[in-house]
């Protein structure tokens, strides 16, 4: 590895690969487990969610709003009660790191709830893991119960009057999910249909219409590490309004595919997959990566990024230099979203890998609102029409306007993302469209693997 | 409540289990659906009329649910589901390859269950394990680095009855109660 890239810093995934660590309370209490409770407990809960603020921790599941921020929505004049759900759908293709923390370290996960729900004052907290997860789900039900004997959590939490029962619920292979109010309304045991914002903003009208909060797991486990280092300490990990750790999730083409904690900007991107992955397979060149799950926009190899950041710096960077924070992809007009970085090399077939992703979205519309209901399948015939000998020159730019009439014209984001694989692969690799259309391109390169 | 589904005492303790945990009963619809498909294989009208029942709510509430959600079935999967993951991390280590080869061995076609009912495949979206893909699922058993090449020997033990146990296909599962013994 080249000695100019940095290691790897685990907070959050410290235990994860210990072969002496088992998913069980003991190992969790051994290496200090809990104490941070106590220590939250200790504080009044509104000093609890001060650190949080102070610490500037940014939402891990997607869309990274400040965690301390989503907080102070909290309507807590309303009287209802108040809910938390841990978001443990993880299903953005490309992330893996949520699986890592539910399978290997639950505990971890069940203490910065409950120190969250005691935060914000919550009546009963909920973890909607996906279905998939069986054994995962198995595991935090243990765990809870592991949790609940020693007075965590349940009942009377630490034999104070606080008590907060914590229930994880299963969802059923369906991505919008994932989105939160899809999320909350599947947790009602509905359809998961998206509400509108506003005014369905869950702070204010969340589950049952109560005040709720929606959190990442991963954001949940970073609050037990903010009580433990205090919010002010932990703002110093990684850079200013990028702070923390972030596991990023490499897949694709590169040797060492993997989960990966680093301080935030710590590495580059080009760091990331030559370095710490160990580069392509041998011979072959990097053709394009999406840096933050399949819905974030796809980033051409030879590209060159300029502008400034907030702070007014200005920036020229290839691809490789992209540093890996939530501002660095945002600034090269992408985004970190939860971090899961595909890498393609020179082997694939642009066109059919965005066919794959239009499956995708085409398969998990919810169907509600017509624009990405009819958008997303119509791009999907359009590219699998496009990857069966049937690409037509024109085909580049119907796609583009399909996907413009489904961008900004849906309740929920599930729109965006939808739109933004086909609006990035068709205008950044346009010369690989028209190809297919012409006569010599139409079949796959025999070098080329499946993707549709 | 008369258990006209023939749901053992087991499903049915957990059901009750279940129902008190959530501030309204609807909520528990998820949780009981899967409870009873895990039983029956599947949720057909009379088990939706059943759980609907159950949950004080109208057969429509579950049967929308049934026919939106991916995992919820109202017809049964064979006896051993293989589920493939497609998308684009999964295809990018020839999870295509993968499928493929699992309809070709195991003699069904992918998103059908074969004629004698013993084995069903299906393509599925995402199963958020895409650092060690092809990743293959076999009923509840997660198996990872599955391409077309290692899915030939994998088919041959799933149709023997081996793969549990086999050393070259250690599933998720297993291989983390492994590490921490």
């Amino acid at each position: 590895m080249n000695s100019s890239t940095p290691k790897e810093r685990r907070i959050i995934l410290k235990h994860a690969d210990d072969p002496k660590y088992s998913n069980q309370i003991g190992c969790y209490l051994r290496e200090g487990g809990y104490e941070n409770l106590k220590k939250a407990f200790s504080m009044k809960p509104d000093e609890v969610g001060e650190e949080v603020l102070k610490s500037g921790v940014r939402g891990r599941g997607g869309a990274g709003f400040p965690a301390g921020m989503k907080w102070k929505f909290l309507d807590r004049k309303s009287g209802k009660p108040i809910y938390l759900i841990c978001n443990a759908d993880e299903s953005e293709p490309g992330t893996f790191k949520d699986r890592q923390i539910m399978y290997k370290d639950p505990h971890q996960l069940i203490e910065g709830m409950m120190i969250a729900a005691f935060a914000i004052g919550a009546k009963q907290a909920f973890i909607y893991i996906r279905a998939e997860f069986h054994e995962g789900a198995r595991i935090l039900d243990r765990a809870i119960i592991e949790a609940k004997k020693a007075g965590f959590c349940g009942d009377q939490i630490l034999g104070t009057d606080y008590s907060c029962d914590l229930v994880v619920h299963r969802g059923a292979g369906a991505y919008i999910c994932g989105e939160e109010t899809g999320l909350i309304e599947s947790l009602e045991g509905k359809r998961p249909n998206p509400r509108i914002k506003p005014p369905y903003f869950p702070a204010v009208l969340g589950l049952y219409q109560c005040p709720t909060i929606v959190n990442n797991v991963e954001t949940l486990c970073n609050v037990r590490h903010i009580i433990e280092m205090g919010g002010e300490e932990f703002s110093k990990i990684g850079k200013p309004n990028n702070t923390g750790t972030r596991i990023w999730c490499v897949s694709g083409q590169v040797m060492n595919p993997g989960y990966y904690e680093f301080e935030c900007g710590s590495l580059t991107l080009g760091q990331m997959i030559f370095d710490v992955c160990g580069g392509l397979q041998p011979g072959r060149s990097l053709k394009a990566v999406i840096p933050g799950g399949s819905s974030a926009k796809v980033l051409r190899a030879d590209e060159r990024f300029t502008g400034s950041l907030k702070d007014g710096t200005e920036f020229d960077w290839g691809l490789e230099d992209i540093p890996l924070d939530f501002d660095g992809p945002m600034s090269a007009g992408s985004m970190s979203g939860s971090g899961g970085i595909i890498v393609m090399d020179d082997t694939v077939d642009i066109v059919e890998a965005m066919a794959n992703v239009n499956a995708f979205y085409a398969h998990e519309s919810c169907g509600q609102c017509t624009p990405c209901r009819e958008g997303s399948l119509w791009m999907r015939k359009i590219s699998q029409r496009m990857c069966s000998g049937g690409a037509r020159e024109e085909d580049a730019d119907l796609l583009l306007s399909v996907a413009k009439q489904i961008e900004g014209r849906t309740i929920c984001a599930f729109g965006e993302a939808a739109a933004w694989p086909t609006q990035s692969f068709v205008t950044k690799f346009k010369d690989d469209f028209i190809r297919k259309a012409t006569d010599s391109q139409k079949d796959r390169d025999p070098k080329s693997l499946q993707l549709i | 409540m008369e258990n006209t589904l023939n749901l053992s005492a087991d499903t049915l303790s957990k059901i009750d289990e279940v129902v008190p945990k959530y501030p309204e009963k609807r909520s528990a619809a998820l949780m009981v659906i899967h409870l009873v498909q895990d039983e029956l294989g599947a949720v057909n009208d009379s088990a939706c009329e059943w759980i609907a029942h159950r949950l004080e709510l109208q057969p429509i509430n579950i049967k929308e649910l049934i026919t939106f959600y991916p995992m919820l079935r109202e017809k049964p999967w064979g006896r051993k589901h293989v589920r493939v993951c497609r998308t684009l991390p999964c295809a990018l280590r020839g999870s295509y390859g993968t499928c493929k080869t699992f309809e070709k061995k195991l003699g069904v076609k992918e998103g059908h269950v074969r004629e004698d009912g013993e084995y069903s495949l299906e393509f599925m979206e995402c199963l958020a394990d895409c650092g060690q893909g092809p990743v293959v699922i076999v009923d509840e058993k997660t198996y990872e680095n599955i391409d077309a090449k290692r899915a030939e020997n994998f088919a041959e033990l799933l149709i023997d009855g081996k793969l549990d146990g086999s050393v070259d296909f250690t599933s998720y599962e297993d291989s983390l109660n492994q590490e921490t013994k």
